[in-house]
């Protein structure tokens, strides 16, 4: 039986290494090659905070070691919200997840320098200065391409934040654990976070002059194991090499 | 109509077509966004030393790909960055201004020999010094 500090670190472990891995496969054919490498440089640092998450999870709760677990569980296992499984697209949508994933992750990991869970306080304050580069990474490039950009490619943003948004409200599921969590002061809750991330999307989008969406339904369900058609296939391609044999070293 | 398989999945998922003709892409001149060079600082105090350039639409973006290209490995405190054309430079035919500069060793701290004044001046400190003692 899991605790919901526990739920809390993994479905954060894995929205970081699915997202991670989408993000890598960018590398070596970004949009120019400056940005091909801050974007693969960013995908590293996801699996970087990954690995550490999964790594508390061993240390503190007696899950298995990071490889373990990031390589050697079933689709059903994984608590990623479907935000993170989607396929890239183009680079208006990986951008735009980009941002909004990277919005809630800079808040999230801010809320958690306070957490009563020692080395999760610890990790996120160690992370602060690199998330505080992603998040200005993602923000300068929406407000470069939407109302510093063209018409095509502020459409663009446009569109793929359409689209985006039912499954980015994912992200603040499940919100069940939120009184616990904030009762112990491990974590001020799902809710409290989304309230700060629209507040901060609301203001981007502002600057952008992009339109935030209306709420439709969110893509729910990732959190209990339900996932897209989209994760199995990249969980294939992900483990190929861990599978031949789990226990090589590298 | 085959397409090409690559070791690499995310080729192979492209579906290429394998036998298609090359098509010859003529893109325009100057089909590249401004450059930016590109000055690290590795300490508070140290001189900012110029390590290259990037490829930028706008200053800030250009700051912000230089911190990946040439800070994400050991010690940065600053970076700058500077638009390429703002950088006045002198014209490589003129290179030769600079063609007698080794020669003018005069210029050099090297050049002067003041070794030997300085031990001559101590070797008649110490032989005053002497005379006094006696």
């Amino acid at each position: 039986m899991s605790t919901a500090t526990q739920r809390l670190i993994l479905r954060m472990a894995d929205d970081e290494l699915i997202l991670a891995h989408r993000h890598s496969e960018w590398t070596g054919m970004g949009p120019l090659l400056e940005e091909d490498i801050a974007f693969s440089s960013i995908a590293q640092d996801k699996l970087g905070h990954a690995q550490a998450l999964y790594q508390i999870l061993h240390d503190q709760f007696e899950a298995p070691v990071p490889d373990a677990q990031a390589f050697g569980r079933n689709e059903a296992t994984f608590t990623c919200c479907q935000f993170v499984e989607l396929p890239n697209g183009e680079y208006d949508f990986s951008l735009v997840r980009h941002f909004l994933f990277d919005t809630a992750e800079y808040l999230r990991y801010g809320m958690l320098g306070k957490s009563t869970v020692e080395p999760l306080a610890k990790l996120a304050r160690k992370v602060h200065g690199e998330l505080k580069y992603h998040l200005y990474h993602a923000q300068t490039w929406i407000i470069q391409l939407s109302s510093q950009g063209t018409e095509e490619s502020k459409a663009r943003m446009q569109t793929a934040l359409n689209e985006a948004w039912p499954y980015a409200l994912g992200m603040f599921d499940p919100k069940d654990d939120d009184a616990a969590l904030s009762a112990d002061g491990v974590f001020p809750g799902e809710q409290a976070l989304e309230d700060a991330w629209r507040a901060s999307v609301a203001d981007i989008c502002a600057k952008a002059t992009l339109v935030v969406p209306t709420d439709t339904a969110a893509m729910l369900g990732g959190r209990k194991g339900f996932h897209t058609e989209y994760l199995q296939p990249m969980l294939d391609e992900m483990t190929e090499v861990y599978r031949i044999d789990p226990s090589a070293e590298w | 109509m085959a397409t090409i398989i690559s070791l690499d999945p995310r080729v192979t998922r492209l579906s290429i077509e394998a036998d298609a003709p090359a098509e010859q892409v003529i893109t325009p001149e100057m089909d590249q966004f401004q450059t930016y060079e590109v000055f690290h600082q590795p300490k508070s105090g140290a001189h900012h030393v110029h390590v290259g350039s990037v490829h930028a639409p706008t200053p800030e973006l250009a700051l912000l790909l230089a911190k990946e290209q040439y800070a994400r490995r050991g010690q940065t405190h600053n970076l700058w960055v500077v638009s390429t054309a703002h950088v006045i430079t002198m014209s490589s035919g003129d290179a030769d201004v600079f063609e007698t500069t080794p020669e003018k060793k005069y210029r050099d701290v090297a050049a002067y020999m003041v070794r030997n004044k300085v031990d001559a001046f101590k070797k008649a400190q110490n032989t005053q010094g002497e005379e006094h003692q006696s």
